[in-house]
């Protein structure tokens, strides 16, 4: 469905120091940097999967979103989605894409969202028939009745992002670039927006990829990840993988009946957090199973629960890593 | 095929529902439509002041009569031809939201081009009932007097909205290539002013500045459907001066094309 090959994408930026004398300089003397957002990425996503971009900020996936949806032309290298060249927006290829921005909308600002669908509905050449099939699965599953109809202004950001999802849906797409959908939406929004978009997933084997800084949406939404840092890809694989590459280890957290002391609950792992009736041990996953059977021995635990280490200190850990990485090779 | 050619059809087929969106939008924006009314209104209140240059006797052949009909009509002129296309893409340019508009399966300059036009009517009933029953009181008998002198009248009209949308659409996508094109369309709109006819009629300039004026494009925006609607020229000159207008009003479309394509191209909003 998607290929990319060797795929650049860099900006010539126009950089000056601060100051008058350096404003008046650059009126004369300008001075450029090229900036390499996008650097030799390569990688082919199947029809109907899920993958989750990831990165730091400025690490490339927005322009690589942009690169795919045709919004921008690359620097270099090779695109296809679904047989399509992005740049050249022929009208079948944006027929069967859609591009969901969390900070950028297209629903009409002074206009009930209804007026958005309608005008999508006629600028994709929906039958009406379609239309109405459509519209009403939305609206039952994004909960939609009481919205359609209120100006855009005047609702919540969470109600907006829904609306925004439905205009961005109304042509039934078969490819979602989904850049931050989740974007300051409270967490019960953001779970109902996960949920919808796993269904729309299922339902028309759609193929999906996300950007998103909730790691909580990634883990959700997409068995496998992308990882590009500084416009280079550092890992394509399942998001499994990617924990089981970068911390291996596994988490025991603890909950005691009375106060437990450091040197007691140290002999089972290392200690992460500790507080009297608490504590979660870091422990490597071979020895998981003796952890857990010493403590139950041992301590008076309460309660008892093994989990993978957050994927937030996952990724931070990987970052770390990329940017030692090529530091060392600096 | 590019979006561009292969996407007419479709767009024409869209166009009933752009229009009642454009037309509901323009609605929804009523007391900022009455600002801009209010903002170009200058004719109005240049009325005043040309009335008290020829209080004295007629200037350059300009009578006071003459200047009431001439500011009349460039004030209803100047409603069926202002556009904003320019400010929007320089804001949609800056925004990141042309991206949008370009995701969109139809040509994004005839998205523009049906949201100005459904603004049309929402300013005519506001502005026009007051202004053209003024004209027809006032100085009805300055008119065009000929069926073929209206058409030509009209056709002069929508050359020169057609004439400006391209011109500000072409330096709209400035905004492409340049951090913003805001100053390029001041220094255009400065020459607007002067001369197009918008504040002082032509025929008070000298005939070698005339002479010029009439191989520049401003006096096509308005001067021309100002003088074709107050009977300024007999028949076969209006059709030579509507001819000239739809020529600049081509070469516009064909310079905003250009530049628009090579701009989206290069349309660089990296980042979020």
């Amino acid at each position: 469905m998607i290929t990319v090959r060797d795929l650049a994408k860099h900006y010539r930026v126009h950089e000056r120091a601060p100051g008058m004398a350096n404003a008046l300089r650059s009126l004369f003397h300008r001075k450029y940097k090229t900036v390499r957002a996008v650097d030799g990425v390569s990688f082919e996503i199947g029809a109907g999967e899920r993958v989750g971009f990831l990165g730091p900020n400025g690490a490339g996936k927005t322009t690589t979103l942009k690169v795919l949806s045709g919004l921008l032309h690359p620097t270099g290298g090779e695109v296809r989605v679904d047989g399509h060249i992005p740049q050249t927006r022929e009208r079948a290829f944006l027929e069967k894409i859609t591009l969901v921005m969390g900070q950028k909308q297209q629903l009409i600002w002074d206009l009930p969202p209804a007026e958005t669908f309608e005008l999508n509905r006629a600028i994709y050449g929906v039958s009406p028939a379609d239309f109405r099939e459509t519209i009403s699965e939305l609206t039952t599953l994004l909960e939609l009745e009481e919205l359609v109809k209120k100006p855009t202004r005047e609702l919540s950001l969470g109600e907006r992002m829904k609306c925004e999802l439905a205009a961005a849906l109304v042509h039934r797409p078969r490819v979602l670039f989904l850049d931050e959908p989740t974007i300051g939406l409270d967490v019960s929004m953001q779970v109902v927006i996960r949920d919808f978009i796993k269904r729309y997933n299922e339902r028309w084997n759609a193929t999906l990829i996300l950007t998103s800084h909730y790691m909580d949406d990634v883990a959700a939404l997409c068995p496998r990840v992308i990882v590009i840092d500084k416009g280079k890809l550092s890992f394509d694989g399942s998001l499994t993988d990617l924990v089981q590459r970068i911390r291996p280890e596994k988490r025991v957290v603890l909950r005691f009946d009375r106060a437990v002391s450091a040197s007691e609950v140290e002999m089972f792992g290392k200690v992460v957090e500790r507080t009297e009736l608490s504590a979660t041990l870091q422990v490597a996953q071979d020895a998981v199973r003796e952890a857990v059977s010493g403590a139950l021995a041992r301590l008076p635990v309460a309660d008892l629960t093994v989990e993978s280490p957050p994927l937030e200190e996952v990724m931070s850990e990987l970052f770390a890593r990329s940017r030692s990485e090529r530091e060392a090779s600096a | 095929m590019s979006v561009s050619a292969s996407s007419l059809p479709r767009a024409l087929s869209a166009l009933p529902a752009m229009a009642r969106v454009g037309f509901a939008e323009a609605v929804a924006y009523r007391a900022e439509m009455l600002i801009w009314i209010l903002s170009t209104s200058m004719p109005l209140v240049m009325m005043p002041l040309w009335l008290a240059v020829t209080r004295g006797g007629p200037v350059q052949g300009m009578s006071s009569s003459d200047v009431v009909a001439y500011f009349l009509a460039t004030f209803i002129a100047r409603q069926l031809t202002s556009c904003w296309v320019s400010w929007q893409i320089n804001w949609e340019v800056r925004q990141g939201t042309l991206a949008m508009r370009l995701l969109r399966p139809i040509p994004p300059i005839f998205a523009f081009m049906v949201e100005h036009v459904t603004a049309l009517p929402i300013r005519l009933v506001i502005a026009m009932p007051l202004t053209v029953t003024l004209l027809v009181v006032l100085a009805g008998d300055k008119l065009p007097h000929t069926l073929a002198l209206w058409a030509l009248t009209l056709l002069s009209l929508a050359g020169a909205w057609t004439l400006t949308f391209f011109v500000q659409v072409a330096i709209g996508a400035l905004s492409l290539f340049l951090q913003s094109s805001i100053r390029v369309m001041d220094v255009w709109f400065a020459g607007y002013m002067v001369f197009s006819g918008y504040l002082i009629p032509l025929r008070m300039f000298p005939t070698w500045v005339r002479d010029v004026i009439d191989w520049l494009p401003f006096r096509y925006q308005i001067g021309v459907p100002v003088e074709l609607m107050t009977s300024a020229h007999a028949l076969p000159e209006a059709l030579g001066l509507v001819a000239r207008q739809w020529g600049f009003a081509l070469l516009a479309l064909t310079v905003a094309w250009l530049v628009w394509r090579r701009g989206v191209a290069r349309f660089s909003a990296y980042g979020g």
